[in-house]
This record gives structure tokens, C-alpha cells and sequence, in this order.
């Protein structure tokens, strides 16, 4: 988006010109969301502004009415009242009445957001330096992990000086991501929520809650979905550099659909699983290696792989990368480096991913060493 | 001191002056041009920030920059600018209030002031150090401010440097109240800027040594082996959350309560009738204080509390808007039937009423728990914080400094330009703000550089207003550089409704306010 379509913009607005579509883009309120929760936060998110609301008009009212009346140069002459017990226990009583009326709703809302138990289905949903990961723990998923970042072409689109047309995205810039959360309607699913690194929060608007995730502790939240679609959200707490990219895409299906996409990841993990064992060529593992690398190292290390020195160091002509043996280069990237911003990807990314991109590392940008096959990140592991 | 001269009262002359000053107006001139000079440099970042934010899409600065300039904006305009400038105040009007000749401890005035210099320039010097400044957000929550660089130590020392300032400070403001009032005046007959900064005092004596811990044990988890805050060695980074929040929720009343002391001066003078509710009001601000200690965890709804402590927050957060609303209503009644004049100081005051109540209102919204896990931690809070520090906090500041402008430089400020100064501030101030609840409410996250393009129209105008506030806050220093360098000559009294002991003196004050101390009725 260019600044002068922006500065357009901004003068349509101004003169009332404002037409259509982007009348939209002035959004004013909470979203009532897709789930009952959602819609309780919102109906008592708007008792309460109304209250204000009321409130607000009785005292500025009365404020504003004195300013215009009782001014100096009218010629009011001044009262010289100053007490009035009666008056601040009028003023002290019927706010805690009005406060005791807000409290009623907000605790049932409150009491029926904590209660997790009778789950159908359970997500652990882990947060990392910038991407979820989703475990399905139990039903006929019970196995299947999903890590889910930031889309390549938003990604892309999002980098310092980039220009990119951002209107081309819709309304879903940075918030789309390569592999979402796929969950099925109408089941009441607990989420597990904890991170491997920084805290992070884990947030849908539509479902009407967010939730910190914590390194070594763990929450519960849980929602219903009842509608099939596609709802997306993003973290909520600072979690370091690329804290604005790391979105959450949540898409609910129906039944059937849902027990055929578990089948058909199933399927892919099974083939995966085969795949780490057998021998790999270098043309395979660079193909597959620069997909990892843009989707996970090339935030910090560039996609060029000149770093961003001093925080995020240079992987072009670096002795690591470019030694004979692999063995420190995987060690680094299956364990991360303590104090710095180098997460362990042992958990994140499999043998195969992990042996491509450490090759495509070892290979690209003019770096010239070994290549690295799976069996070798499965024997440091 | 039977040898010295006679003429021993007056400043040292030159540079020295400023750095062995002991006089209580020497140092609170000091501490508000510190705390100018802050807010300048602070408002610069807050530039970046709305610039970066003009339009989806990284155009200026890295994330990691970004989020530095969030970081340090924040730290500097709390410790850096409104809460010296309190002190600032705090050195200037007490002593004149209370009848005193200067503070109780003049020595330690000094030194808890040149410290502030010192730990600023540490803090600032942070970003020329490997890995750049603090980048985690003015909270430091672990495990990511474990994660700064070089400058880290930098940091944790600088707010330690601040923090020793301010406790010293404080001691000071307690000790000068409870033992050189005038004779006569009793704690009851105090003014309310007196009486609240007596409590501010104490809540900051309660609470900087709980942050010193919290950013001690930081400092010793990420070089001395601990782990208070990590799980892996058996801490708890939520137990840090605790912590700063108990230091923190406080520290928002330190920032307000000197406010409403301020405020509680200039309506009567301007509404020529006397304060409404005198002592319900010295009850509400010690109410306040009370209560500031037991909500701090409606900072962290969404950490995963137990139930029964996410209602006892809750209720506790609400029970706030009762002495709140106490002092709004007393304002208000303060000015019925009055005959009021709408001179700068009282339009920053009214200003503020309506203004810091629209902020209370968001408050309010925000103790809803089940509500707060939609708007935490998005712009709707960025919207409620700023409602109450810069149309609260620093407006009540502005009002304070063209209130007694004119007593301390012995010269009236240019109305004309004053009022030109509000009124430009506060349109732009509320296209500034006003926008980022809406923004919040649909759901752009806060502390972020880049964002989605269904919000993108209301950022566009927010930022405008953000870089119109920013720049007609240049008109402040120069309204205040030309009533220092001269204009109409003020007269003791100033206005015509004051009321109080400072006004007895010449404008501008003798050296030592009070060499005999007044006779109060």
C-alpha cells in the first residue's frame, strides 16, 4: 500500500466520500464471535459500556451545564457551600449498587468460561519464537502435530522495505499461516496452553477468550465451536521480535470433513516417517531445505543469510556452517543457544526438515561444506 | 555561623549553582526541566512509533527497534517524566504550602535528583551497546527480557539508580510534612496536594524496593544461575508478574494521586468557592492507596489464575471506581454555582476531569475479567492507559506548571498562546487516543509494528493526531522559556481566588520561602 493511495484515503474520509467496502474497515466494536462464550463477553462487555454511557451523560451533563451557567462572566456571584455528608454518601452508595449489578453478570459469565471439564477432544497448543505448534493428544487424531507460522507470502510481504501491495491480501494480511488448526464443530475442545520459550498468548477473537501460554506451566481454556469456517487471531503478548507474526488460524469443520483431513495427515506422517530412513540426494535436501529455512530461520538469519549482526549473526562464510564436521551446526539448531534467541528446534521440526535445512545452510549463499542426511540428526538427537 | 555575611541566603553563583544547589526550588526547577527534557525525548519515540504505524507494512524501523521504542517510551515517560515532574512539584510547593523555609533534608534533595540524570543516560546509553536496548516491553517480564544483550545489566542498574532517587525523595516529602509544617496547621487543614503527595510517598516507599527485588532477581536468574523465574529450575515467570504488579498497580496511584491533589488546588481558585468535601477527599485518596495494594492481578487475567482469585481481583478492581467517583463528584460540586473563569490552568483541569474519567470508564471496563480476556493486551488498554497518564497524569502537570508559572518566575505566562496550547492539545490528543479503543475492540493486538489492513484507516488518523499533539507540545516549552525570560509582572497573590500560603509570598518567592513561619488561622 502506497502512502499516497493512503493519503487519498485519509482526504475521502474527510469529505464524506467514503463508499462501500471501506466503510468496513472502520470498525467500531467487539466482535460478537461464533461460540456462546463470545457472545456472553460481548453481551456484558455492552451492559457495561451502556452503564458508562448513562453515567458518563448524567455527569458531564451536569459538569458541562455548571460551565456554561455559573461563569464569572455572567455575573454569578459564587456559593460558598463546601460540605454535605448526605451528598457523599449518596455519591458513595449508588455506585457500589450500580458495581454490585455489573459483578452478577460478570461472575456467571466468569464461572462458566473457567469450567473445562467434560471435553470431548484436547489440543495442546504449544507457543514458539514465532510459530504454534498443535498436538492432538487424544480421540482418532491422537498423535497429529501441526506447526502452524506465519504464510511465506505474507511473510514475505512483511519485510523491512518490502512495498509489497498489501490490498492483494484482503482482510487477512498477517493473518494467515501454512498449516492451520483444523477442528471439527459442535465437540467441546480443551486447549492445553504452553510455550517453549517466552511467553506468548494465544488469542481468537471469534472464540471470545485469550489465554497466556507459559514455558513449564500449563492452561486450560475450552470452546465450542457451532459454526464451520475459518477464524483467525494472533498472539496478544510481547514475545520478542516477530511478536506481530506469529497469527493463529483456527478452522472448524464438518464431522466428516474433519475424520477425513485426520486420515489424510495420518496418511502424510506415515509417509514422512518412511522417508527419514532412507538416503537423500543433495538436489532433494536443498529444495526441501530453502522451504524450511524461509519459514523458520530466514526472520532472524535473513533470507540472504547475512543476519542481522550483532543480534542475529551472519550463516554466509561462518566457521559453524561451513565446518567440515556437521556435528556443532546440528547441535545449535536441535538444541538452541541459552541467552540468545536460538530456540531449540528439536521439538519443532522433524529429522528429515532438520537435515535439509541444515544442509541448505551448509550449501546456499556460496557456503560450501558437507551435506547432512536424516539418520545422522536422528543418531545426535 | 555568627562569621557569615549577611547576604549568605542567596544562590552560588554560575554552573555550580545547579550542582551543589540545596534549595528546595533550585532542585524542583532542576527536576521539571529533567523531566521535560524526558518527555521530549520520550515523545520522540512515540513518534517512531505512530510513524512506523501510519500504514501496514514495515517501511522504517525493525521490529526488534520498534519494540525497543515501545519499551523505552514508556519507561522514560514514567520514571524518566511524570514522576519527576511530580517531584519537581513536590520540591517547589510544599515547603511554600506548609509554611516551611525549604525541604527537611536538602542534602539528600540533591543527591536523589542528580542520580536521575545519571541512571537515564545509563538507560539511554543501552541502545549503542550490542543487541540494542530493552526491547521487552516496560514490564520486563521474563523470559523475555532475559533475552536482551549487552545492555541488560545497563538497565537493571539504571531503574536501581531510579529507584533510590525516588525512595530518597520520598523520605524527604514525608519527613518535611510531618515535622516543618507552620504552627497551627494541623493534618486536617492541609492542602490536598500536600496530603496526597504524603500518601504517594508512602506507596512509594512500599513498593520501588519490591521492584528493586523483582529487577535484582532478574539480574541474578540470567548471570548468577538462579531461577526464580524459569520453570526449568523450579521458578515461576508468573511469580515474577506477581511481583511487578504488586510494585506496579501502586505505581499507576503514584502516578495519578499527586493529579488529583493539583486538580483539587485550581478549581476552587477558578471557581472562587471553596474545595467540595474536604475530608471525604483526603478519605478517598487514602482509600485509593489502600486499595492499590490488593488488585494488582487485573494485570494478568489471562495467566491462568485460579477462579476464586480472579474474582477477588475482580471485585477489588471495581471497588476502585467508588472513591474514584467520589472525587469526580466532589470536583463537580466544587464547581456548581461557582463563578467561573477559564484561564489555561483551569482548562487543563477540566480538561483532565472529563478526560481521566473517560480513561476511569475503561478502567471499569477492564476489571470485568470475562471482558479483560478480549481486551487485554490490545489497543483498547493503549487507549484506557493513555486516557489516564497523558490526559490524566501530564495534563494535571501542564495545569500545575501554568498555575504556578507565574509565582515562580515572578512573570505571568501568554494566555493567548496557553489557551491556543489546550485547545490544540486536547483535539489532537483525542484523535490521537480515542481511535485505538475502536482498534482495540476489533482486535489489533498491542506492541506490534505491523498489522492487518481492516486497520489501517483508524491507525492513519491516530498517528495524524499523534504527530499534531506531539509537535504543538513545542509550543509548551516555549510559552514556559518566555515567562522565565520576562512578561507582565505577577503579582503576589496571581489569581484571584487562590487560597493558600504560597500565594502570601512574592512572585517570585524569597530564597528561603519561609524565615519565620506564618501564623495559620
Amino acid at each position: 500500500m502506497s502512502t499516497s493511495s493512503r493519503w487519498c484515503q485519509l482526504l475521502s474520509v474527510l469529505f464524506g466520500l467514503n463508499t462501500g467496502t471501506a466503510i468496513a474497515d472502520y470498525a467500531l466494536n467487539m466482535t460478537q464471535g461464533v461460540t456462546r462464550t463470545s457472545q456472553a463477553v460481548y453481551d456484558l462487555h455492552m451492559i457495561i459500556f451502556w452503564i458508562c454511557v448513562a453515567i458518563g451523560i448524567v455527569v458531564f451533563g451536569v459538569m458541562i451545564y455548571a460551565m456554561f451557567r455559573h461563569r464569572k462572566s455572567r455575573g454569578v456571584k459564587a456559593a460558598q457551600f463546601h460540605e454535605s455528608t448526605t451528598m457523599e454518601l449518596v455519591w458513595t452508595l449508588i455506585p457500589i449498587i450500580i458495581l454490585i449489578s455489573m459483578a452478577i453478570p460478570a461472575t456467571r459469565v466468569l464461572l462458566a468460561m473457567e469450567d473445562t471439564s467434560d471435553a470431548d477432544m484436547t489440543v495442546k497448543v504449544t507457543g514458539i519464537q514465532w510459530k504454534w505448534k498443535y498436538d492432538y493428544v487424544d480421540t482418532e487424531a491422537e498423535g497429529l502435530s501441526v506447526i502452524s507460522s506465519l504464510h511465506p507470502d505474507h511473510n514475505e510481504a512483511r519485510q523491512l522495505g518490502a512495498d509489497a501491495d498489501l490490498t492483494a491480501f484482503g482482510d487477512t494480511y498477517l493473518l494467515d499461516v501454512d498449516n492451520p488448526l483444523v477442528v471439527p464443530v459442535g465437540k467441546k475442545i480443551r486447549f492445553l496452553l504452553t510455550a517453549a520459550d517466552v511467553i506468548h498468548s494465544w488469542w481468537v477473537p471469534d472464540l471470545g477468550w485469550k489465554k497466556d501460554a507459559i514455558p513449564g506451566f500449563i492452561n486450560e481454556s475450552w470452546t465450542i465451536i457451532d459454526q464451520p469456517g475459518v477464524y483467525r487471531g494472533k498472539c496478544a503478548e510481547l514475545c520478542g521480535r516477530d511478536h506481530a507474526f506469529m497469527p493463529v488460524v483456527v478452522v472448524a469443520k464438518e464431522p466428516a470433513e474433519y475424520a477425513a483431513w485426520v486420515a489424510e495427515q495420518k496418511q502424510a506422517a506415515a509417509d514422512l516417517a518412511n522417508s527419514a530412513d532412507r538416503v537423500w540426494t543433495k538436489a532433494e535436501l536443498m529444495a526441501k531445505g530453502e522451504a524450511v529455512y524461509q519459514t523458520n530461520c530466514a526472520a532472524c538469519h535473513q533470507p540472504n543469510g547475512q543476519g542481522l549482526p550483532p543480534v542475529f549473526p551472519a550463516l554466509v562464510g561462518s566457521a559453524m556452517a561451513t565446518a567440515e564436521d556437521p556435528a556443532a551446526h546440528i547441535d545449535i539448531v536441535l538444541n538452541g543457544k541459552a541467552g540468545s534467541a536460538m530456540a531449540a528446534y528439536r521439538d519443532i521440526l522433524n529429522d528429515v526438515d532438520l537435515a535439509a535445512v541444515i544442509t541448505y545452510e551448509r550449501n546456499a549463499w556460496g557456503n560450501q561444506a558437507s551435506i547432512v542426511q536424516p539418520a545422522e540428526i536422528k543418531a545426535q538427537r | 555561623m555568627s562569621t557569615a555575611t549577611a547576604d549568605h541566603h542567596g544562590p552560588a553563583r554560575g554552573l555550580m549553582r545547579w550542582v551543589t544547589t540545596t534549595n528546595h526550588k533550585d532542585i524542583g526547577t532542576l527536576y521539571l526541566l529533567f523531566a521535560l527534557i524526558m518527555f521530549l525525548v520520550g515523545g520522540a519515540m512515540a513518534m517512531v512509533i505512530r510513524a512506523e504505524l501510519f500504514q501496514p507494512g514495515l517501511q522504517l524501523v525493525d521490529p526488534q527497534f520498534f519494540n525497543s521504542m515501545t519499551t523505552v517510551h514508556a519507561l522514560l515517560m514514567i520514571f524518566g517524566a511524570v514522576m519527576p515532574a511530580f517531584t519537581g512539584l513536590a520540591n517547589w510547593l510544599i515547603p511554600m504550602q506548609i509554611g516551611a523555609p525549604d525541604m527537611a533534608l536538602p542534602r539528600l534533595n540533591n543527591f536523589s535528583f542528580w542520580l536521575l540524570p545519571f541512571a537515564f543516560t545509563l538507560l539511554l546509553s543501552t541502545f549503542f551497546m550490542h543487541g540494542g536496548g530493552p526491547a521487552s516491553g516496560w514490564t520486563l517480564y521474563p523470559p523475555l527480557s532475559l533475552q536482551m544483550d549487552a545492555g541488560f545489566p545497563f538497565m537493571i542498574f539504571a531503574i536501581h539508580l531510579a529507584g533510590i532517587s525516588s525512595i530518597m525523595g520520598s523520605i524527604n516529602v514525608i519527613v518535611t510534612i510531618l515535622n516543618m509544617r507552620a504552627p497551627g496547621m494541623t493534618l486536617m487543614k492541609m492542602p490536598l496536594f500536600v496530603w496526597t503527595w504524603l500518601i504517594t510517598a508512602y506507596l512509594l516507599i512500599a513498593t520501588m524496593p519490591v521492584l528493586a527485588g523483582a529487577v535484582t532477581m532478574l539480574l541474578t536468574d540470567k548471570f548468577a544461575g538462579t531461577s526464580f523465574f524459569s520453570a526449568a529450575g523450579g521458578g515461576d515467570p508468573v511469580m515474577y508478574q506477581h511481583i511487578f504488579w504488586f510494585f506496579g498497580h501502586p505505581e499507576v496511584y503514584i502516578l495519578i494521586l499527586p493529579a488529583f491533589g493539583i486538580i483539587s488546588a485550581i478549581l476552587p481558585t477558578f471557581a472562587r468557592k471553596p474545595l467540595f468535601g474536604y475530608s471525604s477527599m483526603v478519605y478517598a485518596t487514602a482509600s485509593i492507596a489502600f486499595l492499590s495494594f490488593i488488585v494488582w492481578a487485573h494485570h494478568m487475567f489471562t495467566v491462568g489464575m485460579p477462579i476464586v482469585g480472579e474474582l477477588f481481583f475482580m471485585y477489588a478492581t471495581m471497588m476502585i471506581a467508588v472513591p474514584t467517583g467520589v472525587k469526580v463528584f466532589n470536583w463537580i460540586s466544587t464547581m456548581w454555582r461557582g463563578a467561573m473563569t477559564f484561564e489555561t490552568p483551569m482548562l487543563f483541569a477540566v480538561g483532565f476531569i472529563i478526560m481521566f474519567t473517560i480513561g476511569g470508564f475503561s478502567g471499569l471496563m477492564l476489571a470485568i475479567a470475562p471482558a479483560d480476556f478480549q481486551y487485554h493486551d490490545t489497543y483498547f488498554v493503549v487507549a484506557h492507559f493513555h486516557y489516564v497518564l497523558v490526559t490524566g497524569a501530564i495534563y494535571s502537570i501542564m495545569a500545575a506548571v501554568y498555575y504556578w508559572l507565574p509565582k515562580w518566575t515572578g512573570h505571568m505566562y501568554d494566555e493567548r498562546l496557553g489557551k491556543l496550547h489546550f485547545w490544540i492539545s486536547t483535539i489532537s490528543v483525542n484523535i490521537l487516543f480515542f481511535p485505538q479503543h475502536f482498534l482495540g475492540l476489533a482486535g489489533m493486538p498491542r506492541r506490534i509494528p505491523d498489522y492487518s489492513v481492516q486497520f489501517a484507516d483508524w491507525n492513519l488518523i491516530s498517528s495524524l493526531g499523534g504527530f499534531v499533539f506531539g509537535l504543538s507540545q513545542l509550543m509548551f516549552v516555549w510559552i514556559i522559556f518566555k515567562a522565565i525570560r520576562g512578561g507582565r509582572k505577577a503579582t503576589g497573590q496571581v489569581w484571584e481566588g487562590a487560597q493558600g500560603l504560597e500565594w502570601t509570598l512574592s512572585s517570585p518567592p524569597p530564597y528561603h520561602s519561609f524565615n519565620q513561619p506564618p501564623t495559620i488561622k
